[in-house]
C-alpha cells in the first residue's frame, strides 16, 4: 500500500508573528518557514506504517512556492521515499486555498493512487482544518478527522478521534482520508545518514496547470488585526474572594 | 563566492538545533544545581545520538562515521555550543587524535570509541604545563621492555565517563641549541590500569557539571602496545590532529553567543523603562547592534577557517583568529546581555549568569587569547625575518 502526505510550508511556529501594514496578511518575508506541526505527524505516521510492514512506500507532496522543496527535503530527511512539488504561486504570501488544494490532491491521487492520505488536521498558518475534509468529498473515500490513534486491519482502518468532551472510536473503509491530531505520535528527528539520502530520493516537480486546477483564490481577506494584549491579572486574598469575583464576572 | 549552506547543511542545523533545544536545554537547570549529569541521563542522550546516525560524527565513513566536511561539522559544533557542555559532552565526538591508532588500537579503542562503546578524554596540561606544553614534568622511563609512568595531570575534562585516556608524556629530553627540550609521546591509558588513579579535581566557574579531573601515575607500566602514533612523535600527532580542538571552542562560542543574544533582543524589545521598550533607547539598540555584528563576524571567520581545511589550504592562523575572536566576542556578547537584563541578569532565574561564567573559559582553555595572538602574529612575522 502507498501513503500519500500533503504537506505544507508554514511559518515556524516559535517565530512571532507580525501582521502586514496593509492589513491583507502576517509578514511572511524573511522569517523562518517549517513544515506545519500536524503535517509531520502525519509524516511520522506514514513512515510507522512503513516500518510496520503495512505500507511499502510513502510519497510526500507540497502545493505552494517553489521554496516547499525544503519542506519536501525535511519529509524525505524524516523517511518518505520520494517527493511530488506542485508549484502554484510565486509570491511566499499567497496561500492556496483549502478548495483548491484538495482539487490537485484528489488530482494527484487519481495517479498515485495511495490506499490512505494521511493529513494533517490543519495548517498552523490559517487555522482552517478543510482540506482532509474537502478531499475526501471530492473522492468520495471516508474520512476520519482528528485522529490520535490509527490502526489499519485489511481493507478497513479503526481511527481513534479526538472530539469534545472524549474519544470517539470509529471504523472507516479503505481507501481513506485521515486527518491526524497532535497526540497521534512524536515526530522523529531527520538522522544524519537520511538526511545525506534525501538529495537521492525523487523529488517531481510540477504545476498547478499539470493538474488543472485554477488555483485563483475565491476568499478575499479584509483584515489581518493582532490578538488584543492581555490585560493585567490581579491577585486575590482567598479562595471565597476568588469566587465571588468569577460570580461577578459571570464566570461561574 | 557563495555563502549559502546546501539543502543537507540546513538539514543537518536544523536537526542538531532542534535535538540541543529538546533534549538538552531541559535538563540545564538541574546540572547546574547539582554540578553533575546522572549517568542513565548521559547514556539516554547517547543513545538517541546513536540512533540518530550523529554520533562520532567527526569520524571519516571508513571508521564508520559518517564522513562529514570541516565546514559540515563545524555546524554541528555550533549548534551543540548552545546547549550545556556537560550535557552535549553526550553528543559524543570522540577525539580525531584516535586515528593515528594502528590496526591493532583500532580494534580496541577507535572503532568502539565510533560506535560509542567506549568514551575517551583527552590530557595534556600539568600544573606546571600549560600553554608551555613541553614543561610537562610526567614522564614514562624505560623499564624491562615496558614504559613507567610518574607524575600527575590536571583539567581533565569528561574524565568520569572515560574508559581509556589519551595522555601526553615526557619520554626523553633532547639537547638543542636553545636549551633542552622534552620529547613527547603519546600513550593510551585504560581506566583500571593499575598505578592510574583518576581524582575529582577543582570546581569551576565555568561549565558546571562538565567536570576536571586529577590524573595520578604512580608506576604505571604500560607496553609499547598503548603507545598512540610514534615514540617520542608527540608533537607529530598533536600537529596533526588537535588544530582541530581550537575550532570547537570557536564554533562553541558562537552558537552560545547567538543563543545569548536571543534573550538580550527579546528582552531589549519587551521590557519597558520610562514609557519605552529598553531597545528604543540608543544606549540600548547600539549595543544590539554591536552584538549580532560581532556574532556574524566570528561565525564567517570560523565557517570560513573550517572551510579552508576543506579545501586542504593553510589555515593555522584562521583557525587562531577565529578562536580568539569568537570566544572573545562571547565574553563581550554574555556582558552586554548581563548589562541589559540588570540586576535580573544575575539571578540564576535567568540563564545569562550561567552563559556569562561559562564564557570565560573559552579565552583559556585550548590555547589562550594570547596564545592565539601569538600564533597570529608569528605567521605573519617569521616569513618577514622577524
Amino acid at each position: 500500500m502507498k501513503v500519500l502526505v500533503p504537506v505544507k510550508r508554514v511559518i515556524d511556529y516559535n517565530v512571532k508573528v507580525r501582521v502586514k501594514a496593509d492589513g491583507t496578511g502576517v509578514d511572511l518575508a524573511n522569517v523562518k518557514m517549517s513544515m506545519n506541526p500536524f503535517d509531520e505527524i502525519a509524516v511520522e505516521e506514514a513512515i510507522r506504517l512503513k516500518e510496520a510492514g503495512k505500507a511499502d512506500e510513502v510519497v510526500a507532496v507540497s502545493i505552494g512556492v517553489k521554496q516547499a522543496q525544503e519542506t519536501l527535503r525535511t519529509a524525505l530527511a524524516m523517511g518518505a521515499d520520494r517527493a511530488i512539488l506542485v508549484v502554484a504561486a510565486d509570491d511566499v504570501h499567497t496561500d492556496i486555498e483549502p478548495l483548491a488544494v484538495a482539487k490537485i490532491l484528489a488530482a494527484v491521487v487519481k495517479e498515485e493512487e495511495p490506499g490512505i492520505v494521511l493529513c494533517g488536521k490543519q495548517a498552523i498558518d490559517n487555522d482552517m482544518n478543510a482540506t482532509g475534509q474537502m478531499l475526501s468529498a471530492l473522492l468520495g473515500w471516508s474520512q476520519a478527522t482528528f485522529a490520535s490513534e490509527l490502526d489499519i486491519d485489511g481493507d478497513s482502518a479503526k481511527v481513534t478521534r479526538e472530539v469534545d468532551g472524549g474519544l470517539q472510536t470509529i471504523s472507516v473503509k479503505m481507501p481513506t482520508i485521515v486527518t491526524v491530531d497532535l497526540r497521534l505520535n512524536e515526530p522523529r528527528y531527520a538522522s544524519l545518514p537520511n538526511i545525506m539520502k534525501a538529495k537521492r530520493k525523487p523529488l517531481d516537480e510540477k504545476t498547478a496547470a499539470d493538474y488543472g486546477v485554477d488555483v485563483t483564490p475565491r476568499l478575499e481577506i479584509v483584515s489581518t488585526t493582532e490578538p488584543e494584549a492581555r490585560a493585567a491579572g490581579i491577585k486575590v486574598d482567598s479562595v471565597d474572594d476568588l469566587i465571588a469575583k468569577l460570580k461577578d464576572a459571570g464566570a461561574v | 563566492m557563495h555563502f549559502g549552506l546546501t539543502d543537507e547543511q540546513e538539514m543537518i542545523v536544523s536537526t542538531v538545533r532542534s535535538f540541543v533545544e529538546n533534549e538538552i536545554y531541559p535538563h540545564e537547570a538541574m546540572v547546574e544545581r547539582t554540578g553533575q549529569v546522572p549517568h542513565e541521563l548521559g547514556e539516554e542522550i547517547k543513545q538517541k545520538v546513536i540512533d540518530l546516525g550523529f554520533y562520532a560524527c567527526n569520524f571519516p565513513e571508513e571508521v564508520g562515521g559518517p564522513g562529514l566536511s570541516h565546514l559540515e561539522f563545524t555546524l554541528v559544533e555550533r549548534e551543540l555550543g548552545r546547549g550545556s557542555m556537560a550535557l552535549t559532552h553526550f553528543f559524543g565526538r570522540p577525539q580525531n587524535i584516535l586515528m593515528a591508532c594502528n590496526d591493532e588500537q583500532r580494534e580496541r579503542y577507535l572503532l568502539p570509541a565510533v560506535r560509542g562503546e567506549r568514551m575517551d578524554a583527552l590530557a595534556m596540561t600539568e600544573p606546571d604545563a600549560g600553554s608551555d606544553v613541553r614543561g610537562m614534568k610526567c614522564q614514562a622511563v624505560r623499564d624491562d621492555g615496558d614504559w613507567v609512568i610518574n607524575g600527575s595531570k590536571h583539567f581533565i575534562s569528561g574524565a568520569e565517563h572515560a574508559d581509556f585516556f589519551i595522555v601526553f608524556i615526557a619520554t626523553g629530553v633532547d639537547d638543542t641549541p636553545k636549551g633542552p627540550k622534552k620529547r613527547i609521546t603519546t600513550f593510551l591509558v585504560d581506566r583500571g590500569t593499575p598505578g592510574f588513579e583518576v581524582r575529582e579535581g577543582y570546581n569551576s566557574v565555568s561549565h558546571k557539571g562538565y567536570k576536571n579531573y586529577i590524573l595520578y601515575f604512580d608506576n604505571c607500566r604500560l607496553p609499547d602496545a598503548q603507545v598512540l602514533g610514534e615514540v617520542d612523535g608527540g608533537f607529530d600527532v598533536m600537529n596533526e590532529w588537535l588544530y582541530a580542538t581550537r575550532l570547537t571552542v570557536a564554533a562553541f562560542s558562537v552558537g552560545r553567543a547567538r543563543r545569548c543574544f536571543d534573550y538580550a533582543l527579546n528582552y531589549s524589545a519587551e521590557r519597558k523603562q520610562f514609557g519605552q521598550p529598553i531597545g528604543k533607547f540608543q544606549g540600548v539598540g547600539f549595543q544590539i547592534a554591536d552584538m549580532i555584528t560581532e556574532i556574524d563576524a566570528a561565525d564567517w571567520l570560523t565557517l570560513a577557517a573550517a572551510w579552508r581545511l576543506d579545501q586542504g589550504l593553510p589555515s593555522n592562523r584562521e583557525i587562531a583568529s577565529a578562536k580568539l575572536y569568537a570566544s572573545e566576542t562571547l565574553a563581550r556578547v554574555t556582558d552586554t546581555t548581563l548589562q541589559i537584563y540588570g540586576g535580573m541578569g544575575l539571578m540564576d532565574d535567568f540563564p545569562i549568569e550561567r552563559f556569562w561564567r561559562d564564557a570565560r573559559v573559552e579565552r583559556i582553555w585550548d590555547g589562550t587569547s594570547e596564545i592565539q595572538r601569538h600564533i597570529i602574529s608569528r605567521d605573519l612575522l617569521r616569513p618577514l625575518g622577524a
